[in-house]
């Protein structure tokens, strides 16, 4: 693995503006927001919870959330009127009288598929033409490992190898993407004025191979009260040595002979943590507008929002939620999963819609993959194959995409993919984050027309 | 690492020699590399001590470490009946009520399952402290260093095994194979419980075969990717069909195992898992693949797959393993000849490693004389940093490097020394108030002719030179005036503001 090949190109900007501003502070009062003003993590100028110009392709975030372990698709979105799964699914199959049942994409009458009971905060943004669902989204040879099958969602490679796809979208954003030697960046729009990559930020204490490409790192944080350094309790006076035994050594450091060793490295890594750190902590500390359930999940998305709302400029955000791998007793944890998820997702587009900033935000809902048609012994389901994604925010285009998966016509008891993953992934990268998708993923995929044109 | 001299522009060639290095050139950074790689690092007193003996004593001192008096590891430590399985009459029990659809009985067995895992999770917790206590405590730190490559190596997770004295049985076999033979290690992995459970070769029976422990033995444990056939994995599965576990031991299933004729690596027979094993030993591919791991563990973060590597690890790498195959896999003399090299010393080598949690949580006690404080936390902390013992992520064990570093674990590695140090954990009123006394920690406190007093600057440089292994430019300087402002710097509120700002230096991460 060869992290951060290319560190002058991409946020070494970030850095180096903010090391300026912070060695002029060390000869002035310090206070931090002087330097964050300066830093290109600078807060653009906000007004009333408004940043920058509406409609300005440049100001929209994606927010993606992954629901490990592997959610059972068909027992979310539910096709209550196909024998079939009551068949494959004594124990578990879940009846219509307790379900949402769902209107036909803008017309009268309903839907063959309902939405599982708890997934009522689904179902309004759903009537709302907020809610976008995505049948049967899988890949070709599905791999049932979790770890093989999420690296292949992370890194848009059916091997699983390779950079992250948003990685790889930050990458050809900042540096023109492939043409230099070896893949690498070649540096052709990098001069460091124009450049305005940020890092993607993931809550958690990974960084999601997702995220991760040569340019940069992803900013990761699990929770703000561990996002500084804890010398500070010991002693206040001490932050100031702190700060600066690491600016000493940045600069000691010659960049451009020295980018690949580990030392450097470190170093890059410190300074993103510490650029990133008093704003991100600042920003998540305000209330925020709407008041968000006490999940594990609605605190980070909750924390997402107040980003956004603060005006900071990164343009992905990464959340997850566990637990999905239900082998045995699904229907229990399957519904309490499905609740969180729910609530947490309309309280956040409900705080985007108070904020003023849900037009600029699409949400992204992925599981690694979806589980069998039958269910098992244990009235649980095993890993699977295709199941559906959610995309939500007003900019989507609400209801059903793509058909859904058969339940009888089987590939050795799994459902047969109806759309490629990369499908979806392309009309992100070409509509909502302005890129060219082949540039990135290596191939065209059709679109699904899940986003507006 | 950025040293004052740093700036040579010509790339220095770098050191591939696996010849001896000259006693003259072994000194205190070497003895401190030495004991940090082959161990968990060691304070300023053990650093000098292995300086003085030169480089042979010392690393027969830390390799021939069966010689050196340590608590025997008892077998009968932990509760081995805890996951007992039902017994017949149980069963019996269990099925008619299963078949007569009886409630109450079914609750009960449901309840004490539940009894039964919680009992098993709080001793697989009691299990990690230990090995972690041990790893602070013991005086062979090589063996556990060794215990923990192969736990990595042979990755296995409780998650999946649910049997914490399984864990732990598999814990004391790397430990007793620690610098053994490698073919050892493997006749012992294919008969030790928690793998075969983990990799389902339980479930691998000759009338349906479950490939996945072959695959694995090959693909992470001894060949690499690419080494092998599909063919390869198919017979191998059928070799190592009835290879399973009753209760606490291996057992051969007879009636399970495929008799048939196998072709495996280009071995043809009557194969079973033991001739499997044999032909992974015969294949070319087998030493340099553990070599590539031994290095990459020992020496520097390199690729695995052996055909990638190019220069002086390629070089290394080779040499290394043509050795081990004429050791015939007996790993302690290729060890030796690694840990005495040249190579091993060269600059690129040193300090060029990231530590991995478990590297910096014990080597910091064991370097700084840190209290443990409190155990959970620590525990905590290193599973916030990626690693927690005995739950190791997937079969492939920790990727290790540069994956154990961005945002978020990078404060948490910083903020676990603060707490280690001070007692002070962030935005909480509690304080542990062990006493921590680094006083001594250094040779200029301990000199008489300086009487009690030594120049701040003097003990700042010697804390770098122990706790960094480096000095760089204008850090010293920056160390004095920060203790200056908290207590005088000879005092344990001095020396430990000092430490606490070393400590959160990115350099730190660095072994």
């Amino acid at each position: 693995m060869n992290l951060h090949n290319n560190p002058e190109n991409a946020n070494a900007y970030t850095r180096r503006a903010f090391l300026q501003s912070s060695t002029l502070l060390a000869s002035a009062a310090l206070t931090v927001p002087a330097f964050i003003q300066s830093s290109a993590w600078a807060l653009p100028k906000v007004e009333a919870g408004l940043s920058s110009i509406a409609g300005v392709n440049e100001d929209n975030i994606l927010v993606i959330v992954q629901l490990s372990g592997g959610n059972d698709g068909l027992n979310t979105v539910v096709p209550y009127r196909d024998d079939a799964y009551y068949r494959l699914r004594p124990g578990i199959g879940l009846k219509a009288d307790n379900l949402h049942i769902l209107s036909k994409n803008g017309s009268k009458g309903s839907s063959d598929l309902a939405f599982n009971k708890a997934l009522t905060g689904f179902r309004e943004l759903y009537d709302e033409g907020q809610c976008a669902v995505i049948q049967g989204v899988g890949y070709p040879n599905p791999n049932r490992s979790h770890f093989t099958s999420m690296d292949i969602w992370h890194t848009a490679d059916t091997n699983g190898t390779g950079d992250g796809w948003i990685g790889k979208y930050i990458d050809a954003q900042c540096c023109g993407y492939g043409k230099g030697e070896s893949g690498r960046p070649d540096g052709s729009k990098g001069d460091e004025s124009s450049n305005s990559a940020e890092p993607p930020i993931a809550i958690g204490r990974e960084a999601p191979l997702m995220l991760t490409g040569r340019t940069m790192m992803p900013v990761s944080f699990e929770s703000p009260d561990m996002f500084e350094w804890a010398g500070k309790e010991f002693s206040e006076k001490l932050i100031n040595n702190h700060e600066q035994l690491t600016n000493t050594l940045y600069e000691q450091t010659d960049h451009d002979h020295d980018h690949d060793s580990n030392n450097a490295f470190l170093l890059r890594t410190a300074m993103d943590a510490r650029v990133s750190s008093e704003m991100i902590r600042k920003a998540v500390a305000a209330k925020p507008l709407v008041q968000y359930p006490s999940s594990k999940l609605s605190q980070q998305l909750s924390m997402i929002g107040s980003m956004i709302r603060a005006g900071m400029k990164t343009r992905v955000y990464y959340a997850s939620i566990g637990s999905f791998d239900t082998h045995a007793n699904q229907p229990g944890s399957h519904a309490r999963l499905l609740g969180q998820l729910s609530s947490a997702i309309r309280a956040f587009q409900r705080d985007l819609k108070a904020q003023g900033n849900d037009s600029r935000v699409t949400t992204m809902c992925f599981s690694e993959f979806g589980r069998r048609v039958g269910q098992n012994a244990s009235n649980g389901t095993d890993h699977g194959t295709a199941a559906p994604m959610f995309m939500f925010g007003p900019k989507v285009q609400g209801g059903f995409h793509s058909r859904h998966p058969s339940l009888t016509n089987l590939d050795n008891g799994d459902l047969k993919y109806t759309a490629d993953f990369r499908s979806v992934y392309a009309e992100v990268l070409d509509k909502w984050l302005d890129t060219k998708s082949r540039d990135v993923l290596g191939g065209s995929y059709k679109h699904l027309r899940v986003m507006e044109a | 690492m950025p040293t004052t001299n740093s700036t040579t522009t010509q790339p220095r060639r770098v050191e591939t020699s696996l010849s001896k290095i000259r006693d003259e050139d072994f000194g205190y950074a070497q003895a401190r590399h030495l004991l940090l790689r082959a161990g968990f690092g060691g304070t300023d007193e053990q650093i000098r001590t292995l300086a003085e003996w030169g480089p042979e004593a010392a690393v027969d001192h830390l390799l021939n470490f069966d010689e050196i008096p340590a608590e025997a590891d008892q077998r009968d430590k932990f509760d081995h009946n805890i996951m007992h399985p039902r017994s017949t009459a149980e069963e019996q029990t269990l099925k008619r009520a299963r078949q007569s659809n009886n409630e109450d009985v079914l609750a009960k067995f449901r309840t004490m399952r539940q009894k039964a895992q919680r009992a098993d999770r709080t001793q697989m917790r009691e299990i990690q402290r230990w090995w972690f206590t041990r790893m602070i405590q013991t005086p062979r730190p090589l063996e556990e260093k060794l215990t923990l490559f192969w736990h990595g190596h042979f990755a296995t997770s409780f998650r999946t095994i649910e049997d914490s004295y399984h864990m732990y049985s598999q814990n004391r076999m790397f430990r007793e194979n620690a610098a053994g033979n490698f073919a050892d290690l493997l006749r012992a992995i294919i008969r030790d419980p928690a793998m075969l459970k983990y990799l389902n070769n339980n479930q691998n029976r000759k009338s349906s075969p479950n490939e996945n422990f072959a695959r694995e033995l090959m693909e992470l444990f001894s060949l690499g990717e690419g080494n092998y056939s599909e063919r390869d994995i198919k017979d191998g599965a059928k070799a190592l069909t009835g290879f399973t576990f009753r209760d606490d031991a291996f057992y051969f299933s007879k009636n399970s195992h495929d008799n048939n004729s196998k072709r495996v690596l280009g071995m043809s027979g009557n194969l079973d898992a033991d001739g499997f094993v044999n032909a992974i030993l015969f294949s070319p591919a087998c030493a340099p693949y553990i070599c590539a791991k031994l290095y990459k563990f020992f020496a520097a973060d390199i690729s695995t797959d052996v055909k990638t590597l190019k220069g002086p690890q390629r070089t290394v790498v080779r040499n290394m393993s043509s050795m081990l195959q004429d050791q015939r896999y007996a790993m302690k003399p290729v060890l030796r000849r690694l840990f005495l090299s040249r190579h091993f010393y060269d600059p690129s080598v040193m300090g060029n490693k990231i530590k991995s949690p478990i590297e910096l949580v014990v080597g910091a006690v064991r370097s700084l004389n840190v209290p443990i404080r409190h155990i959970p936390h620590l525990t905590e902390a290193m599973d916030m940093m990626g690693q927690s013992v005995f739950l190791p992520p997937s079969v492939k064990g920790w990727d290790g490097g540069r994956s154990w570093i961005n945002t978020s674990t990078l404060y948490v590695r910083q903020n676990t020394l603060a707490y280690m140090l001070t007692g002070h954990r962030i935005n909480e009123s509690y304080v542990n108030r062990n006493k921590y006394d680094p006083t001594n920690l250094v040779a200029a406190m301990n000199d008489p002719r300086l009487d009690g007093d030594p120049p701040p600057m003097l003990i700042a440089n010697q804390l770098l030179d122990l706790v960094l292994g480096t000095r760089p430019e204008g850090a010293a300087k920056i160390l004095v005036d920060a203790a200056n402002k908290v207590d005088k710097p000879s005092s344990a509120k001095g020396i430990t503001t000092m430490l606490l700002l070393i400590t959160s230096m990115p350099e730190y991460q660095l072994c």
